[in-house]
């Protein structure tokens, strides 16, 4: 086993250094260098097309998927080699995408097979881009009070209603939406989980200006939109099984946002490099957060090897909370250590300092984080 | 490496869990404290019999030599129910560094900790805070040997101990000592301590050392010393999250069952959000304490593991604790109640081998801060 492993580990590396461009081991981090992938993607390298199209063929830019889906099929301990070998080389992710940390999940577990035929294999090539449509203006923290409808036409659905928060949902060429199919029923009954091509007629979107200057949210409308209900994932009326699974993957991808952020090093030599003389309390701040930084990443390792046996349900909660707290915590801090440095926005902290206040809100608020927590975990009333 | 328990290691906490809820409740602890003592000779016969003073002993010295993971989820266990034992002092603590040193001389006396023939206080500490290199404590050359003098302070344990391990200043360094604690010139000044467990101040005037009684080296004792300690604060680590989990168990219970406004007073979202957020800080703890009991099995270097764990814990129990008495209310102050057990053992185990900002300074240098 161990030695199967290292036999692993050697060939990896060996064809990672074959096949990653020079450009894709810049050890960049952070909005601009993602591939995020999409009929209207558009590289910003030769390096980086050729890098997703050979992790692709490879089966890796989804590596623990199977393989006639488009994976690689690879085990906990082979991946946990995969990603190591990446980031000691500096390599970039090849793709990232909601179709990756959210949809395909979920596909996995609880489409049928010709869905997950139809579906996975574009995500994995980097060729089809998801978006989310869950929150609506009235459905924020009370998700399950969507009120988009989804009407029954023969084999369609007619779909109206409005969408909030759908993260670059201009982008997208598909949504996983949230509709409601049963008025009549209680809440968390009447909901379905579809997939609607965004160049339907009757949807159209509208980014919405954050306090960051940037616009990664939308507002998406769905006006008469007719979608096939074969698109439907799981049962009419029992999409919120579907919805719970998807949020608990979201909130462990969320909850590893603390991590990698600053290249892998340690916040403080980070620190110390902005800012001579760095403040004894900024200092002692920083000490305190670098020790939950370390512990919080050993917290997700064991988690993540858990789930290899056994789903870790509402226990994502409390990885989603602990994670984006101590996010902003970081870059509160790097603000802070920076001081005037940091405050104008070519100076290109900001943005992504007020990027992190929405970890603790996306994906469910640290506070309901914690009502799950509180119900599910420990299993107080109420 | 994988921080889930091993089967062995579920194995091994259901039998400790099931020996000490029926041998060593929290009750026995309470029951020493009004008796005026701080150690049950039996209860630690008993856990030596099960093996468990051997966990870091060589099975050829007769010990059960299952490691520091092992080591850790015997700590947490005790750490659930308060258990008073040398476990820490004798079991880890002395049992590593004899092992370090690994000399025949060492090797008995690694069997005798097995057998539960011998226990050990660690005499490390002259002020108030853990500091090893500040020791002042001189052993000065005198023929063949050494006379010790000097005071050391919070020596845990050593009201009933029959040894102890004494770090002293010598010519170009430090010397680790193992002398026994009748020795003329030796003087114990024994506190009641606020967890009602052993330490006191020892005085020590021209106390008699041969070379056999050094451990290691002369003016090289933290080779040995250092390890020892490691082992210990990550033994320590583990108990302090086993004592944050007896504490959060108690108060998560009261949660569910006191009934104030018409309804338990775990339905409030005030303290459902807290407990939620101690539990949360609970299991962030308990993987940095896993990670420092594999990693001193890896036989890696472990002091920034074995610190992050410290200072994790030292942390996560203060909360614990704070919290558990207040959502308890006036009872959580009522002697009567446990809770406030938990919480005067956590302060002092906050403050042994080092505190959390002892260990946080640790962790800044080796993170290059």
């Amino acid at each position: 086993m161990e030695h199967d492993l290292e036999t692993f580990r050697a060939e990896t590396r060996v064809w990672l250094e074959a096949n990653c461009p020079p450009e894709m081991r810049d050890s960049a981090q952070g909005e601009d260098t993602i591939c995020w992938g999409g009929k209207n993607w558009a590289f910003t390298s030769e390096a980086q097309k050729t890098w997703l199209d050979r992790m692709a063929a490879k089966g890796w830019t989804v590596p623990t998927w199977p393989q006639e889906y488009g994976g690689a099929g690879l085990n906990r301990a082979q991946d946990k080699i995969l990603t190591e070998e990446l980031q000691d080389m500096g390599a970039r992710l090849p793709l990232q995408s909601f179709g990756i940390w959210m949809l395909g999940p979920a596909l996995l577990h609880f489409g049928t097979h010709e869905q997950k035929l139809q579906y996975l294999p574009p995500i994995a090539r980097g060729e089809i881009r998801w978006c989310q449509g869950y929150s609506e203006p009235g459905a924020g923290s009370d998700l399950a009070s969507v009120q988009t409808r989804a009407e029954i036409d023969g084999d369609m659905y007619v779909v109206n209603g409005q969408k909030v928060w759908t993260s670059y949902a201009d982008k997208a060429d598909w949504i996983f939406a949230l509709v409601r199919t049963d008025r009549e029923a209680p809440k968390h009954k009447g909901i379905s989980f579809v997939l609607i091509d965004m160049t339907t007629p009757g949807v159209t979107t509208r980014p919405i200006r954050l306090i960051s200057g940037q616009s990664p949210f939308c507002e998406t409308f769905f006006d008469d939109v007719r979608s096939p209900r074969a698109q439907r994932v799981g049962e009419e009326n029992r999409g919120w099984d579907v919805a719970k699974y998807l949020l608990n993957h979201e909130r462990e991808m969320i909850s590893g946002g603390g991590q990698g952020l600053l290249g892998g090093r340690p916040l403080g030599a980070v620190l110390s490099e902005i800012s001579d003389n760095l403040d004894p309390t900024i200092r002692a701040e920083a000490t305190a957060c670098e020790i939950d930084t370390l512990a919080m990443a050993m917290t997700l390792d064991r988690y993540k090897d858990q789930a290899e046996t056994t789903e870790i349900g509402d226990a994502s909660a409390m990885l989603k909370y602990a994670g984006t707290e101590l996010n902003k915590r970081r870059y509160e801090l790097m603000m802070k250590a920076k001081g005037a440095d940091a405050l104008a926005w070519e100076d290109g902290e900001a943005e992504g300092w007020l990027r992190t206040k929405a970890n603790s809100i996306e994906g469910g608020t640290s506070e309901v984080m914690l009502s799950i927590i509180s119900r599910r975990v420990l299993g107080l009333p109420g | 490496m994988s921080l889930l328990p091993t089967d062995d290691e579920v194995m091994l906490a259901d039998a400790a869990r099931g020996f000490l809820d029926a041998a060593a409740p929290i009750g026995h602890l309470r029951g020493l404290r009004d008796s005026g003592t701080t150690h049950d000779p039996a209860l630690w016969t008993e856990i030596c019999t099960m093996g468990w003073a051997g966990v870091l002993v060589p099975e050829a010295q007769g010990g059960s030599d299952m490691g520091h993971a092992a080591a850790g989820v015997l700590a947490r266990e005790m750490g659930k129910t308060l258990v008073s034992s040398p476990f820490l002092s004798t079991a880890v603590i002395a049992a590593t560094a004899l092992r370090k040193v690994a000399d025949y001389r060492a090797q008995e006396a690694l069997g005798r900790i097995a057998r539960g023939e011998v226990t050990y206080a660690i005499a490390v500490d002259e002020g108030p805070k853990h500091a090893p290199e500040a020791t002042e404590l001189h052993a000065k050359p005198d023929g063949n040997g050494f006379r010790l003098t000097g005071t050391k302070r919070f020596v845990v344990d050593a009201g009933f101990a029959d040894r102890a391990l004494v770090l002293a200043r010598t010519g170009a360094g430090m010397t680790l000592f193992d002398v026994p604690l009748d020795r003329d010139g030796m003087t114990l000044a024994s506190k009641s301590m606020i967890d009602a467990r052993d330490a006191g101040d020892l005085y020590l005037d021209g106390v008699v050392a041969t070379g056999d009684d050094i451990l290691g080296q002369v003016d090289d004792g933290m080779t040995v010393l250092t390890p020892a300690l490691q082992a210990g604060q990550a033994a320590l680590a583990a108990e302090m999250i086993g004592l944050a989990a007896g504490a959060f168990a108690k108060t998560v219970g009261y949660l569910q069952d006191r009934k104030q406004f018409g309804v338990p007073i775990g339905a409030f979202q005030s303290l459902q959000h807290r407990a939620a957020h101690l539990w949360t800080e609970t299991e962030i703890t308990l993987s940095a304490i896993l990670n420092a009991g594999r990693i001193l099995d890896n036989g890696e270097d472990a002091t920034l593991a074995v610190s992050l764990a410290k200072a994790r814990a030292s942390k996560t129990a203060e909360l614990a604790v704070q919290e558990g008495v207040q959502m308890h209310g006036g009872i959580g102050m009522t002697d009567a109640h446990d809770i406030g057990f938990f919480m005067k053992r956590a302060r002092v185990a906050a403050e042994w081998l080092g505190d959390y900002s002892y260990h946080a300074e640790i962790v800044a240098r080796l993170r290059g801060f």
